[in-house]
């Protein structure tokens, strides 16, 4: 009965309904929307219109014509949604019928390390994450790596060439990008002195961003030195979130003019909608993590943080609530602005080769990574007081 | 022989890769902008926005029967557009004009004259071919149905379509 | 040539045709010399089956005969040959036989001066109507206007109008501004039917074909003409309008109307027959055949058909299935065995009677006989035998003249069970009470007939012209039937239900196609040994004389008769 009574329910209850909240209410949409953005984006992109007229089927209610919403196209991802539910979930004889089932709902897994990322200060007095654990950054890691899993299981359950193919592919990739990753985010590590992702924020509001010293101690010849390293860090990182992400120029493990459409090439329905959709949060929690380390998170200059400090005296005026939620709003916007620099690459650069992509991965980001740790370690040791 | 392929020589600012992906980004995001600023215009809002004014003369929508200014079939079922039809789908059935009737003379006339217009492929042959200039690709370009039967255009439809072609029209000589 | 062949010789002439001495036997026409060179003459009225009036013109070509010396020497010239002294003007090549020396030229500019003049002639008061004239696209006016006629016409005056659609018989309407007078039709009726009714009317540009006044074209050969009519005046009644001719499948097979197994070609379109014409056999028909049995073919359509076995109610499902019905009808019959009688057909083919005897051996039949079909012989092409393979039948030992035992063996009761096949047994001197007697009832046939109503058990057959085969004629030639439409429904080719009743009845026989029933009929028949369906050919083998074609042997091609 100790045990029970042990166990915090209150505090349990409390992180399931921010996380139902967060996942429900703000990832989801904003998945189904990225892919409406990526749609619209690449049309424009290309000249084209892109979806633009989806209503809602008031025919089916026995009226004479549909109903276009007057933002054309914003119902697009909840027909889309309706399809993909809708279609025959077909499952091909042959297929490893367990983990077959099991690799998409892995592809899901992304949404879990989004418990870890600070999306805002606070509201209400309570800290705007789900989890803040003091190493939630090696958390982050952990959970993504085992993303490669619903690629892998994919490409072997299909027992099918191409999937296989797009499987390995996957895996080599994943392998080579995630050691860059990590490599590339320990000079931030190392200056911040903490692995706690809340604590990286709110030192970046206090001493401005990584990237952009302006305040506080950042007006320091270290924080200018270390721009050099964590420039380098940037782009290593944003590289590898590509490469985790599949997304193009690194969508070797779909390559549609290679492997028909790689590892979800025997899927169909909603389980072909669960990878799609995989793939969109990982972008999500790819462009969280680089706002989190590099771009000051959910913090604005001038805008004081939930608790009311900080930011501009007159503004600190205003009820907290109303802080809160301006906070929480920077940090999405700056995440909705990564995504479209991501949609923005994918629809400019072409696919690279496979033996390409690995030589970029293992023989220059690692090294450089290496390197910059190095430097990151010469300039803190030689500018410290 | 052998034909080697010469690479050509990089230099550092093209091996870098990142001044060419930026030039890149520079490119499509330039499309983006005169697309948002509404400068770009290609596509034409289909329903809304038509067409129809500008179809060239030589437009080949949906292939019709004509009659001539005596409200004759100008069809003597000689069958050549349905030989000629590279997708086959013409389907004609002769019959005898029957004797007494006003064009008894012309003797022979197409009973049944079908064209599966999921079929058809607007090619305009049964058109070249007709030695009766009977059958022309008019403008209509919207053949839509809801079951197969009734995109299968028959006679009646064909003439509905065709309406009356006066005149004879000199489809191969020079002079109108 | 096939001069070695014959016991008198022939004397061979020399003639140059287009630079090229060739020799040809004395009395060959010049038009048949030039057509044995491969060189084609264009031509309207001559018709190598009838005699030479030389109206048409078409045919007109540059003709030479030996220069000579004063003293009546052949000029020899440089290069060995005789010297040609070239006759001025254009000589028609049809009523000339070839003679020593002769030189002709096929394609000179001046013949082909002359083909292009006399074209524009015989199109002067054409009507052009191709798109609706039945003809179009097997007509000689418009293959020779390709080639030979201007694409414009000069003739500004009125053409001629002239009767179209004229009923000149039951089977055949003229059209008479498509004529261009060759008078085949005539020179037809007078010189091959006998019945000189075809005449031309009329004078000048007015000339017309015409029947007699009293008379009407009802010659049962009569649609001969519209064969050998060369452009689109004469057409079949039965046809016209039917269907373009370029759009029938030609399947070659042969008439199953009377023992003359008269050579045809069926002319069918999306699974219709459509018409059915001569195929040219010398040793058979030549180029002709009675307007009775190319109009024989309607019933191959009926709706009637049966397309599905059937079995009586007592015996089990009246709808089975193939298999079922075979095994029913086996059962049935193997009861019964010894008391068996099987009436077969001389409309069968070689293959199903051959299977028909081995089915007799299987069920120790008592009596197999065909029933025997006669009619009133014409003296030309019909035969008074109206079983096409009565010849086949005896060979195979299925037609024995035992017909009268069955009646009787029903009555008495040592016959209890009967298999029909393709026959009414009702005309076999059977009643339908006798049909109601028997214990078993096995009937094969396409149509409804009494004896179908009665069978136990029905299983669908195939037409004659959906079948393939061999049937041997009343002159023993051994000819083939090929399958130029597709049977009805779920009916099935005799064999292969004669091969499916003895395998339900002895066991497997190891015949898959229907090469191999005719493989293991040849070996078990000397006389059609050492033959295969493919070396029959198209034009059949005389099995009284037989030369076997060695393997490989290749029919030289021959051009058409036009």
């Amino acid at each position: 009965m100790d045990f029970i009574t042990s166990i915090p329910w209150a505090l349990i209850a409390w992180s399931v309904a921010k996380a139902v909240f967060v996942i429900f209410l703000v990832v989801l949409p904003m998945v189904s929307y990225t892919v409406y953005a990526e749609r619209r984006v690449s049309a424009a992109i290309q000249d084209r219109v892109g979806p633009n007229r989806t209503g809602f089927p008031t025919t089916l209610l026995g009226f004479k014509k549909d109903m276009q919403i007057i933002l054309g196209g914003l119902g697009q991802p909840i027909a889309d949604a309706v399809k993909f539910i809708l279609k025959e979930d077909f499952t091909p004889g042959g297929v490893k019928k367990f983990y077959f089932w099991l690799a998409p709902c892995l592809a899901m897994l992304p949404l879990v390390s989004l418990a870890f990322v600070p999306f805002g200060s606070s509201l209400f007095g309570e800290k705007m994450v789900i989890a803040d654990i003091n190493v939630s950054v090696l958390g982050v890691f952990a959970v993504t790596g085992v993303g490669v899993y619903a690629i892998v299981l994919a490409g072997w359950a299909s027992n099918s060439k191409y999937p296989f193919l797009g499987g390995i592919r996957s895996t080599s990739q994943m392998i080579a990008y995630e050691l860059s990753m990590g490599m590339s985010i320990i000079p931030v590590l190392m200056a911040q002195g903490t692995m706690q992702m809340s604590h990286i924020v709110q030192n970046q509001a206090d001493n401005g961003w990584t990237l952009l010293p302006l305040w506080g101690h950042g007006l320091s010849l270290q924080s200018w030195l270390l721009l050099i390293p964590f420039g380098i860090s940037f782009i290593i990182f944003a590289i590898s979130v590509f490469a985790e992400t599949n997304r193009l120029p690194f969508d070797m493990p779909e390559s549609e003019s290679e492997l028909v459409s790689g590892y979800h090439t025997e899927y169909s329905s909603m389980k072909f909608a669960l990878f799609f959709l995989g793939e969109y949060t990982a972008m999500i929690v790819g462009s969280s993590l680089i706002v989190v380390f590099f771009l000051g998170g959910w913090h604005m200059p001038g805008i004081p943080d939930g608790d009311g400090n900080g930011g501009l005296a007159i503004l600190r005026e205003l009820p907290h609530w109303i802080l809160g939620l301006v906070n929480i709003t920077c940090f999405f916007g700056k995440v909705a602005a990564l995504l479209v620099c991501f949609i923005w690459v994918r629809w400019t650069l072409p696919r690279f080769r496979f033996d390409q992509v690995m030589k970029l991965g293992w023989l220059y980001l690692f090294e450089i990574a290496l390197a910059n740790i190095i430097l990151t370690a010469a300039i803190i040791a030689f500018t410290s007081k | 022989m052998a034909y080697v392929v010469p690479r050509p020589e990089l230099t550092l600012k093209e091996k870098a890769y990142l001044p060419s992906i930026i030039s890149g980004l520079k490119i499509t995001f330039g499309h983006f902008k005169k697309m948002l600023q509404g400068k770009t215009k290609v596509t034409m809002q289909y329903p809304e926005e038509k067409w129809d004014a500008e179809l060239p003369e030589y437009y080949r929508g949906a292939p019709t029967l004509v009659k001539d200014d005596h409200d004759r079939e100008r069809c003597v079922a000689c069958q050549l557009c349905e030989f000629i039809c590279p997708p086959r789908a013409i389907t004609i059935t002769p019959e005898e004009i029957p004797a007494g009737e006003r064009f008894e003379k012309v003797e022979k006339r197409p009973a049944e004259f079908k064209i599966d217009m999921i079929r058809c492929i607007y090619c305009g042959m049964c058109e070249e071919v007709c030695p009766e200039q009977a059958i022309y690709l008019r403008k209509d370009y919207a053949i839509t149905g809801i079951t197969r039967g009734e995109m299968v255009h028959d006679k009646k439809k064909l003439y509905e379509l065709g309406g009356v072609f006066k005149g004879l029209v000199h489809k191969w000589n020079p002079e109108k | 040539m096939s001069a070695a062949a014959t016991t008198t010789p022939v004397q061979m002439v020399n003639v140059q045709i287009d630079g090229v001495w060739m020799q040809f036997p004395k009395g060959t026409r010049v038009i048949e010399a030039c057509k044995q060179a491969a060189k084609l003459i264009p031509h309207y009225c001559y018709h190598p089956k009838l005699t030479s009036p030389g109206n048409c013109r078409m045919c007109l070509i540059e003709m030479g005969t030996p220069k000579m010396t004063p003293d009546r020497k052949p000029v020899i010239g440089a290069d060995g040959k005789p010297e040609i002294a070239w006759i001025p003007r254009p000589q028609i090549s049809c009523a000339q036989d070839v003679s020593e020396g002769m030189g002709v030229r096929t394609n000179s500019p001046m013949v082909q001066e002359c083909r292009k003049g006399v074209m524009e002639f015989l199109l002067i008061n054409h009507p052009l109507d191709c798109p609706i004239c039945d003809q179009a696209g097997e007509c000689k006016l418009q293959e020779f206007s390709v080639e030979h006629g201007n694409a414009n016409s000069r003739f500004l005056e009125r053409k001629v109008k002239k009767p179209k659609s004229v009923e000149l018989g039951p089977r055949v309407t003229l059209d008479a501004e498509r004529c261009i007078l060759c008078t085949r039709c005539i020179r037809f009726m007078q010189e091959v039917a006998k019945d000189d009714v075809l005449g031309i009317v009329d004078r000048g540009s007015f000339n017309s074909i015409a029947c007699h006044p009293d008379r009407k074209l009802d010659h049962n050969y009569s649609l001969n003409t519209v064969d050998i009519c060369p452009v689109g005046a004469l057409t079949s009644t039965d046809f016209r309008f039917k269907m373009r001719v370029w759009f029938l499948k030609e399947t070659p097979t042969i008439d199953v109307n009377c023992g003359t197994g008269s050579n045809i070609t069926i002319g069918t379109r999306e699974n219709r027959i459509y018409r059915i014409t001569p195929r040219d056999n010398d040793a058979v028909n030549g180029p002709w055949l009675p307007d009775s049995h190319r109009l024989n073919f309607k019933f191959v359509a009926d709706p009637k058909r049966l397309t599905a076995p059937e079995v009586r109610p007592q015996l089990g499902e009246s709808k089975p299935g193939w298999q079922q019905a075979i095994n029913l009808a086996a059962e049935a019959l193997k009861k019964n065995s010894g008391k068996v009688a099987i009436l077969a057909s001389g409309r069968a083919t070689n293959e199903e009677l051959f299977l028909v005897s081995r089915l007799a051996s299987a069920l120790k039949a008592s009596v197999v006989d065909i029933l025997p079909r006669t009619g009133e012989a014409d003296g030309m092409l019909i035969a008074a035998d109206r079983n096409p393979n009565t010849t086949g039948a005896k060979l195979l030992g299925v037609a024995t003249g035992k017909l009268a035992e069955i009646a009787n063996g029903i009555r008495s009761g040592s016959i209890t069970a009967l298999l029909v096949f393709g026959e009414d047994a009702t005309n076999a001197g059977l009643t339908a009470d006798d049909l109601a007697e028997l214990d078993a009832l096995v009937a094969m046939d396409i149509l409804p007939s009494a004896t179908t109503d009665k069978a136990h058990v029905v299983l669908p057959s195939s037409a004659w012209c959906e079948k393939r085969g061999s049937m041997i004629n009343l002159k023993n030639r051994i000819q083939r039937l090929n399958k130029a439409v597709i049977a009805p429904g779920s009916a099935r080719d005799d064999w292969e239900i004669l091969r499916d009743l003895i395998f339900a009845i002895s066991g497997s026989n190891g015949l898959h196609s229907i090469e191999d029933v005719f493989k293991a009929m040849a070996s078990a028949t000397p006389t059609l040994a050492g033959l295969t369906l493919s070396r029959i050919g198209d034009l059949g083998v005389d099995l009284n004389n037989r030369e076997l074609p060695s393997a490989g042997h290749v029919v030289p091609p021959t051009l058409p008769t036009l």
